[in-house]
């Protein structure tokens, strides 16, 4: 698959929750492409389907009615098996309170997506100190999460998002939980991470000032995009 | 996806420390009920060993035909001389069969632990019993005159029960008899006896001239099937004749078979409880790691390794509490003296054994435990929704 197709491409897509009798529309019809090396932020009030529609993204959740492809190739009519291998080969993931496993340290958090691949043991510690290196906390390797700083957590979540190589970053409110000085490290690294290292980002963000490091903004309300901004 | 496996179950293990209260609950509840299975088996172990040890197969043990025990056989002195004439019985240097005609008694003892009144069995014996017994030693004193009121005792009835001092005097029925020797017998059943001469016993408990049992040497290999064969074919002997250790091995058996009668339901009864504790503890651990599981979940990580490492750390758990429980019964029970209720209706003295197979036993049920208290938790881990990744 070239890189001029579209990395995502979503038609129709819809997803609904049921309430006892109650149907909650969450979106319908939403129709999106996703390029290779894009840095999008999604914004938009709560409720709005933002982290729902990250979850469509990223396979962990699938829509009521519609087709997400990825990479020319679709995800949403896989089985729980293959999507966890595919979501193991493309994703990684970044979320608002770091999920990391606390009884293991920062490299050993770090480690746990190469575990799903044939990489052997040192090749693992390599890209294990690699990974920790471009986020900037080599020197933390054996810390565990209690022993580091909010925005070290996060940074070291980062590193397990991108130790395995995966084409997209889904981040859900990536910042969420953190200082304004922390929070801007962690954007300022994602962006490079889209910039020099050419990953596609996803971004749920209630934040204008984290969306603004995206190159395309865009707002979701009741189900569909309302607006496109950003620097694009 | 056996690295995933290795890689859950290590994280499973150590996060053990968080839940310490709950973990160590579901250790010490399996340990319990392992310590009571233990107990009993420890028992029975004990309580068989002594009686099967006790028995030789070169003695040949015969009673009334249909009486299982001695206490309810009865045999006559016409028989016993027709028996020191049979074929099959081995003979000593003077050219007379080795036999002795026993009668068996019960009188009354203390307990020495609870003070408590208990049956003791009182054995007439005739000289030939100490060949009879293999490994009998007078340990103190010396053995009984023929005739007398004196009595020899087991080093277990010393050990056990009141009043047996050596030199002592003891008040058993309507006589008063002097303790004048203690014997062993290798920690057979025999020490759990008083031994009298067989005529003093005929005399002083009203016995006449019979016997209720007999014991023979027996000659050779073959000496049991030609005395068997004798005997069937002489009409004034109606006897089972068996080994001395068949004799023992029945006795065993009934006494056995009720102490584990009551010991598996009672284990199993508690195994219910450990397992209610099992079950809550490993809910409680998939409950506290939901977030944790569905992040390894949405990173790639099969349901199936989040299953087994769930039920590993359930097992682990199960047999911790199975070695603890183990390890106490051993402490505690292993070689401790206890007496209980025989086949005569006497008090046996016996030794509690805790044997390898009981230790595996315990370690199984213990095992059985945690993967009953396990599986559905591990179910439910390997159900994790994977949207738990955002639970906060």
């Amino acid at each position: 698959m070239s890189n001029t197709e579209p990395l995502y491409v979503l038609r129709g897509l819809s997803k609904q929750y049921s309430r006892g009798k109650e149907t909650i529309p969450i979106f319908s019809g939403l129709d999106m492409e996703i390029a290779h090396g894009e840095f999008i932020a999604i914004m938009g009030p709560s409720g709005s389907g933002k982290t729902t529609l990250l979850n469509q993204l990223g396979g962990i959740d699938s829509p009521t009615t519609g087709e997400v492809t990825f990479d020319g190739k679709r995800i949403d009519n896989l089985g729980q098996g293959a999507l966890a291998k595919w979501r193991s080969d493309n994703v990684g993931f970044i979320f608002q309170f770091y999920n990391l496993m606390p009884t293991l340290t920062a490299a050993q958090n770090v480690e746990l997506p190469l575990l799903l691949s044939p990489v052997k043991g040192s090749e693992r510690k390599k890209r294990v100190a690699t990974a920790l290196e471009i986020v900037g906390i080599g020197d933390r390797a054996k810390h565990y999460p209690r022993q580091l700083s909010g925005g070290q957590q996060q940074r070291v979540a980062i590193a397990r998002a991108i130790v395995a190589d995966p084409k997209v970053l889904l981040c859900d409110e990536p910042t969420g939980d953190l200082d304004r000085t922390s929070a801007d490290e962690v954007l300022e690294m994602l962006q490079l991470l889209n910039t020099k290292m050419g990953k596609t980002i996803i971004m749920v963000t209630h934040d204008p000032a984290a969306a603004k490091y995206a190159k395309t903004e865009l707002f979701l309300d009741k189900g569909k995009f309302i607006k496109r901004g950003g620097k694009k | 996806m056996f690295k995933q496996i290795s890689a859950l179950t290590k994280l499973n293990i150590r996060s053990i420390p968080q839940r310490w209260g709950m973990s160590l609950a579901t250790v010490f509840s399996v340990a319990l009920v392992v310590l009571v299975l233990m107990a009993f088996l420890a028992m029975a172990n004990g309580f068989r060993a002594t009686l099967s040890g006790s028995g030789s197969t070169e003695v040949a043990v015969m009673l009334r035909k249909g009486a299982q025990a001695e206490l309810n056989s009865g045999v006559s002195l016409a028989q016993l001389r027709l028996i020191r004439e049979a074929p099959g019985i081995a003979r000593n240097a003077d050219g007379n069969s080795i036999v002795s005609g026993e009668l068996y008694v019960i009188v009354d003892g203390l307990k020495r632990t609870t003070m408590t009144d208990v049956n003791l069995p009182l054995r007439g014996v005739e000289p030939d019993a100490l060949v009879l017994r293999q490994g009998l030693k007078i340990t103190h004193g010396h053995m009984f005159s023929s005739g007398s009121n004196e009595l020899i005792v087991g080093e277990a009835i010393l050990r056990e029960f009141a009043g047996f001092d050596l030199g002592s005097e003891v008040r058993l029925g309507t006589a008063t008899w002097k303790v004048v020797g203690v014997f062993s017998t290798g920690g057979t059943v025999f020490e759990s006896e008083i031994w009298a001469d067989a005529g003093s016993i005929q005399s002083l408990y009203q016995r006449g001239s019979g016997y209720q049992s007999v014991r023979a040497k027996l000659d050779g290999a073959d000496g049991l099937k030609a005395l068997q064969d004798w005997a069937e074919n002489e009409p004034t002997l109606d006897l089972d004749i068996i080994t001395e250790k068949e004799f023992f091995s029945s006795q065993a058996s009934g006494i056995t078979n009720i102490i584990l009668y009551m010991g598996w339901p009672l284990a199993i009864i508690m195994a219910f409880g450990a397992l209610a504790g099992a079950w809550n503890t490993m809910y409680a651990s998939v409950e506290a790691r939901t977030r944790e599981i569905a992040t390894l979940r949405a990173i790639g990580f099969a349901g199936f390794a989040a299953f087994v490492s769930t039920l590993v750390e359930a097992l682990l758990l199960a047999f911790v509490g199975g070695l603890v429980g183990s390890m106490i019964a051993w402490l505690v029970f292993n070689g401790i003296s206890a007496s209980t209720l025989g086949g005569n209706f006497t008090q046996v003295v016996f030794a509690f054994e805790v044997t390898g197979e009981a230790v595996q036993s315990g370690i199984v049920m213990a095992l059985i435990i945690g993967l009953l208290g396990g599986i559905i938790p591990s179910i439910r881990a390997a159900r994790v929704p994977l949207l738990s990744v955002h639970s906060g």
